[in-house]
């Protein structure tokens, strides 16, 4: 009997869903989003046994999954992880990879998959995950030995934060998941990724002379800081160099609370919706210090013409944005917080450029051309709801959240951040829907900070099912919907560009007169839909508001409130998103009314 | 002038298509890449034939990107060797067979394979010379050919995918 329960307890075997979640948790994993579905059953056991450790949040779309743990990796520079099961649990995670790819998210994806034996065979619920994201993704991985488990789950987290972040997928056949291991597989095998070396690299002590040779020239320089900044945490040394040398700055929408917004060299945003004072001071300039930063075509309009009258300094840790878009004169493939730390360290009195003009000229432009928004009465607007909340909440440093479109334009205008990785912006790819379920991950991540997803009616309605997660993990995100009953950004352009021609661009019923632009301009009395009946279903608190009059009151209620809220705040659809350079315009071209 | 790049990759299920795919997707031009396992078993090499193109630096940087991609080595400028294969089967009318015999002989080629009708001829070398074959042959009536895409090593430098060996490049 002895020797019989003694084999017992030595046979205990592990499967690979169960050695994956071990291995998760031995990259610190805490906390996941995933759903589960036939081809990750085993998965979602594995969870369900080591819940001590890990805690997995069940979104209500495969989608919300993939941005809530987004929300984890931009407030926090850990690898966020989410999971689905295979074929459209997987697909639905596409355009959360997508997302995090354009703006250089760490993320790692685990989606489950039909049996090995029954791949290529158009099974059930099957979809070849590699194939669709191969161009979507940092790198991907099929497991196809039980064995490969642990040293997969170690490279994908390697590949995810290491260089310049990206998602990786692991696409995980349910055979594998169920195949045994007789013992503990060893959680930090070696990895082999010759191809793959993203060591810190550093600028030679020549190109740090070479900048600041280039500073020490200019009478005209400028910091153009984007998201690269905040990945490699340079935040501290931006500001001791800015301060330093004086040197004004602009941020890119992801570079947004690198630089305090409230320091009197922030020039706040560049580029399409970037403020009048921000791009003339980039068109004038003699220098252009381009840190962290990709030319995109949203900063620089038409290309020839951008920041045509100076030097660039281009320092990124990616060498394929180097001369990819705008050519530079001193390119540099580093890591920014070593550069930032080396011209901090190395620049001597001697170095400073004489920048009293240039700073009097900025400072003129920024007290000619502020950030304004209409006086409309008793009419709510966008731009007014979003200062008051940033008068209301700056204290708390919230972490905000925004859709895509005019709302999200807005708030990069009018709320002020001082601290990196408290705004979150689905920027390059520009996915409606991603403010709700991202708050939805910050919340979960830091549960006693106040969190604010800043939406609009069209963003919210793509991934409004998350309100139930809310709920259901007591997470109590507050929603400010700013809710103009219109695809507001299109009808920006309708208006600008289209002659105020109205093209599926009002979302309440299609007989209305506002569906072709033939309305009075007042909204309903109902204005559809019901947000607040909808919030109430979820189990959230709700009110809506339509008057200036009632709001202050009503956003205080809200931020008072302990679960999770909506406010429902009906704006008005006519004012447009200003300043506006035209896609592939110039600074010459910007409209300011 | 047309570019040579050569790309040292892992030899693994998908990393021609995943190349393949990068370049499509980012609207790269490319007129030939060949690939093929190398001295190691776990290496494969490809060679990519880009033409006169003001995007060769970016085509290598986003390849360089890709995780299975070890190295890429732009040979332009460098001295190396490069060649190219082909297979053509030509008609053979009449008396012709010997004076194709001829011209096989004269451009260092091979009869592989004969029949009554038509003579199958394998050939190797530059670019250049295997067009200068083919517009020989025209007249006969070439009925099919299969080329490979082109292949070059460096005559002089080794490259490997060894890790200790990298230099950083300064841009």
């Amino acid at each position: 009997m002895a020797t019989a329960n003694e084999k017992n307890t030595q046979t205990t075997t592990i499967n690979g869903a169960e050695i994956l979640v071990q291995a998760l948790i031995k990259q610190g994993v805490k906390m996941m989003f995933a759903y589960p579905g036939g081809c990750s059953m085993p998965l979602h056991q594995a969870l369900i046994k080591y819940k001590d450790d890990i805690r997995t949040l069940l979104p209500r779309h495969e989608q919300g999954g993939g941005f809530a743990a987004q929300g984890i990796a931009r407030t926090t520079g850990d690898v966020g992880v989410c999971m689905a099961t295979s074929g459209p649990g997987a697909t639905n995670l596409v355009t959360a990879l997508a997302d995090a790819k354009l703006d250089s998210i760490p993320m790692v994806a685990i989606t489950g998959q039909v049996p090995q034996a029954v791949i290529g065979s158009d099974a059930f619920q099957e979809t070849p995950m590699v194939e669709i994201s191969r161009a979507i993704t940092k790198h991907h991985y099929m497991i196809t030995d039980v064995n490969d488990v642990a040293r997969i789950v170690k490279e994908a987290f390697f590949i995810a934060n290491t260089g310049r972040p990206g998602p990786v997928l692991i696409d995980f056949p349910k055979d594998c998941q169920l195949a045994t291991l007789d013992a503990e597989p060893d959680y930090d095998p070696d990895t082999y990724l010759p191809g793959y070396r993203p060591e810190l690299r550093k600028a030679a002590p020549e190109q740090i002379r070479q900048i600041l040779a280039a500073i020490k020239r200019s009478k005209k320089p400028m910091l153009y800081v984007g998201g690269g900044a905040i990945i490699s945490d340079a935040s501290k040394e931006l500001v001791e160099f800015a301060h330093r040398t004086q040197i004004p700055v602009t941020t890119t929408v992801m570079g947004l609370g690198v630089f305090p917004g409230d320091d009197p060299l922030c020039l706040d945003m560049l580029g399409m919706h970037g403020t009048v004072y921000a791009n003339y001071a980039v068109n004038e300039a003699d220098l252009l210090l381009a840190f962290g930063v990709r030319f995109d075509d949203r900063v620089t309009g038409k290309l020839e013409e951008f920041a045509k009258h100076g030097k660039i300094v281009h320092v990124d840790i990616d060498p394929s944005e180097l001369q990819k878009n705008k050519e530079a004169h001193i390119p540099i493939n580093a890591d920014l917080k070593h550069v930032l730390k080396a011209l901090n360290e190395a620049i001597t009195d001697d170095d400073l450029p004489q920048v009293d003009n240039w700073l009097t000229q900025v400072k003129a432009w920024k007290e000619k051309y502020p950030l304004k928004y209409p006086e409309l009465g008793d009419v709510l607007s966008q731009q007014y709801a979003i200062h008051e909340l940033w008068n209301q909440t700056k204290e708390k440093d919230p972490y905000i959240t925004v859709g895509v479109g005019q709302h999200q334009m807005w708030a990069a205008q009018f709320y002020k951040f001082n601290k990196p990785r408290h705004w979150l912006s689905s920027s390059g790819l520009g996915t409606m829907g991603f403010g709700l379920p991202a708050a939805m991950g910050v919340q979960a991540q830091f549960p006693n900070d106040l969190v604010v997803d800043i939406d609009g009616d069209g963003s919210m309605l793509m991934n409004v099912q998350e309100m139930a997660t809310l709920h259901t993990e007591n997470l109590p995100v507050k929603i400010l919907l700013l809710n103009n009953q219109h695809l507001g950004m299109v009808v920006q352009w309708e208006d600008r560009f289209m002659d105020g021609r109205r093209a599926h661009t009002y979302l309440g019923p299609v007989h209305h007169p506002e569906a072709e632009g033939k309305g009075d301009g007042s909204h309903a009395p109902e204005t559809y839909p019901d947000f607040v009946s909808i919030a109430k279903g979820f189990g959230l608190q709700a009110r809506q508001v339509r008057s200036k009059a009632e709001y202050p009151e009503a956003l205080a209620e809200m931020l008072a409130s302990d679960g999770p809220y909506l406010l429902d705040v009906i704006c008005t659809y006519q004012e447009h998103v200003l300043p506006m350079i035209p896609s592939g315009g110039t600074v010459n071209d910007i409209i300011t009314e | 002038m047309k570019q040579v790049l050569s790309a040292l990759v892992m030899n693994q299920p998908g990393v021609l298509a995943h190349i393949s795919g990068m370049l499509a997707s980012r609207a790269f031009n490319i007129e030939s890449l060949a690939v093929g396992e190398t001295e190691e078993p776990e290496f494969s090499r490809i060679t990519f034939v880009v033409g006169d193109y003001n995007k060769l630096d970016q085509v290598r940087k986003q390849l360089e990107k890709l995780v299975t991609v070890v190295k890429v080595v732009n040979f332009s400028g460098q001295d190396y060797v490069e060649r190219d294969l082909m297979l053509m089967k030509v008609a053979t009318p009449g008396k012709s067979r010997s004076e194709i015999r001829e011209l096989v002989d004269i451009f260092r080629a091979k009869i592989v394979d004969v029949s009554s009708e038509n003579v199958m001829i394998e050939i190797s070398g530059q670019e250049s010379k295997i067009n200068a074959f083919i517009d020989m042959m025209r007249p006969f009536g070439i009925l099919e050919i299969v080329r490979t895409g082109r292949i070059a090593l460096l005559r002089s430098e080794t490259v490997k995918a060894d890790v200790d060996s990298e230099t950083v490049e300064t841009v």
